[in-house]
């Protein structure tokens, strides 16, 4: 059975396994070449979430504890798409995120910034019918990394998506637009096609941005899309 | 309109926070149907260390061979309830476990038919994108045909085949070795 295939990514918008400047890759990343392989049945399926999977406020990291975390409350919007611009409905979209010092609730994390007991900086929801999905949080700080000398990681939102099928999979990091750390962070830097890295920045949204309450970020995400519409049957 | 994929970046060392919610290692309930495994393993890098950051994800067709998923419209059977998925996280020990049922086969390119397998999707600090890979079962004649076995290297098959783990019944061991002449081999798609 041939099912129609999804494109292969477009030239240098996606990473290699190995970049050295992300010094952890050094060791973890694979020595011998990938397997090229046809996409079957088994990668053009993939789970199915449905709102019994969440609970309908996941989408507010403000609303998680008896208090409102320290930090200035942001929204962040956008739509997932695929590759041909169609919307993708009901898909799982997970975040996580530090907090405003730049702290994460985390065992790994020691950097010397508090913890804010009203803020856990997880969320979750299913985009809409449109694709669209919404998020009520905090701005994110910046914070120290040991990947080289005085290395900072820009404010980031980590999202990760499933799609339709289990290689729509991707997880990735939104950054905030102006942040003067992009340019030194090896993360945001692992692709040499600019405009790909410029994709991962968001935009200021007036059009969600309520007024006296909270300015809105917009981010649109794109997963992996078919060459041609599957053949029906 | 044709965009481009947005830029896969690492989920860092602090993804238990977004994402260990859902952990679901129990892929098959107590009443789905099929031969039932616990399939555990360890994810080691290069120098032989665990990795202890690591999440891994389970793709699989129920024992029928069907897939709970909208395009796979076989004329088979669909069992209730049974979704196909799993997320576990590995352990300080870089070690996982998860608890499923042996799946049917499903179709494969062309008239071809897969073998059992189990897709992965294996996601860590250090990996700027995911690795992907299979885990087949053991002593099964259909690994023989099976059309993305035979892309493989033969001396590298054996990284795709789960072992029975000694000592343990009902236990099979897969591991994850991100580099070295034990690679596991990764695939592409």
């Amino acid at each position: 059975m041939d099912v129609a295939q999804y494109r292969r990514p477009f030239w240098n918008t996606q990473p290699e396994h190995l970049f050295p400047q992300y010094a952890s890759t050094v060791k973890r990343a694979p020595t011998k070449p990938l397997v090229m392989m046809p996409q079957s049945l088994t990668e053009v399926t993939g789970p199915v979430f449905g709102y019994d999977d969440i609970k309908p406020t996941d989408f507010d990291l403000t609303k998680q504890h008896a208090g409102e975390p320290i930090g200035e409350r942001i929204i962040v919007t956008g739509r997932v798409l695929d590759e041909n611009g169609r919307p993708m409905p009901h898909t799982l979209v997970e975040v996580w995120q530090a907090n405003s010092a730049g702290r994460y609730p985390h065992r790994v994390d020691q950097h010397d910034a508090p913890t804010d007991p009203n803020f856990t900086g997880c969320g979750r929801a299913l985009t809409g019918a449109d694709g669209s999905y919404r998020f009520v949080t905090i701005r994110p700080g910046e914070y120290p990394w040991r990947n080289h000398y005085n290395a900072w990681r820009p404010a980031h939102i980590h999202f990760s998506l499933f799609g339709q099928a289990f290689m729509q999979r991707l997880v990735t990091q939104m950054y905030f637009p102006g942040d003067p750390l992009l340019p030194f962070d090896p993360m945001y830097n692992c692709v040499p096609d600019e405009n790909a890295r410029k994709r991962l920045v968001a935009t200021l949204d007036w059009e969600n941005t309520i007024p006296e309450f909270a300015l809105a970020y917009r981010w649109d995400i794109v997963l992996r899309g078919r060459d041609a519409t599957p053949m029906e049957k | 309109m044709s965009l481009q994929m947005t830029t896969s970046q690492t989920v860092g060392p602090y993804l238990h926070i977004g994402l260990t919610w859902l952990i679901m290692d129990r892929i098959a309930g107590p009443s789905a149907a099929g031969e039932r495994w616990t399939i555990e393993g360890r994810v080691l890098d290069g120098d032989g260390k665990p990795v202890n950051d690591a999440l891994v994800e389970l793709w699989q067709a129920d024992s029928n061979g069907r897939y709970a998923h909208p395009e796979d419209r076989q004329a088979k059977p669909i069992e209730e309830g049974f979704r196909g998925f799993g997320r576990v996280a590995t352990d300080d020990d870089g070690v996982f476990r998860f608890h499923t049922i042996k799946p049917g086969s499903v179709p494969g390119p062309g008239s071809s038919t897969q073998a059992p397998h189990i897709s992965v999707t294996i996601f860590m600090r250090g990996q700027l994108k995911q690795l992907s890979s299979r885990i087949y079962f053991p002593g099964d004649p259909a690994n023989a045909k099976d059309p993305v076995l035979a892309l493989v290297p033969e001396d590298r098959r054996d990284t795709l085949v789960a072992q029975p783990a000694s000592g343990k019944s009902g236990v099979l061991e897969w591991n994850v070795i991100l580099q070295g002449a034990k690679e596991t081999v990764f695939f592409d798609f």
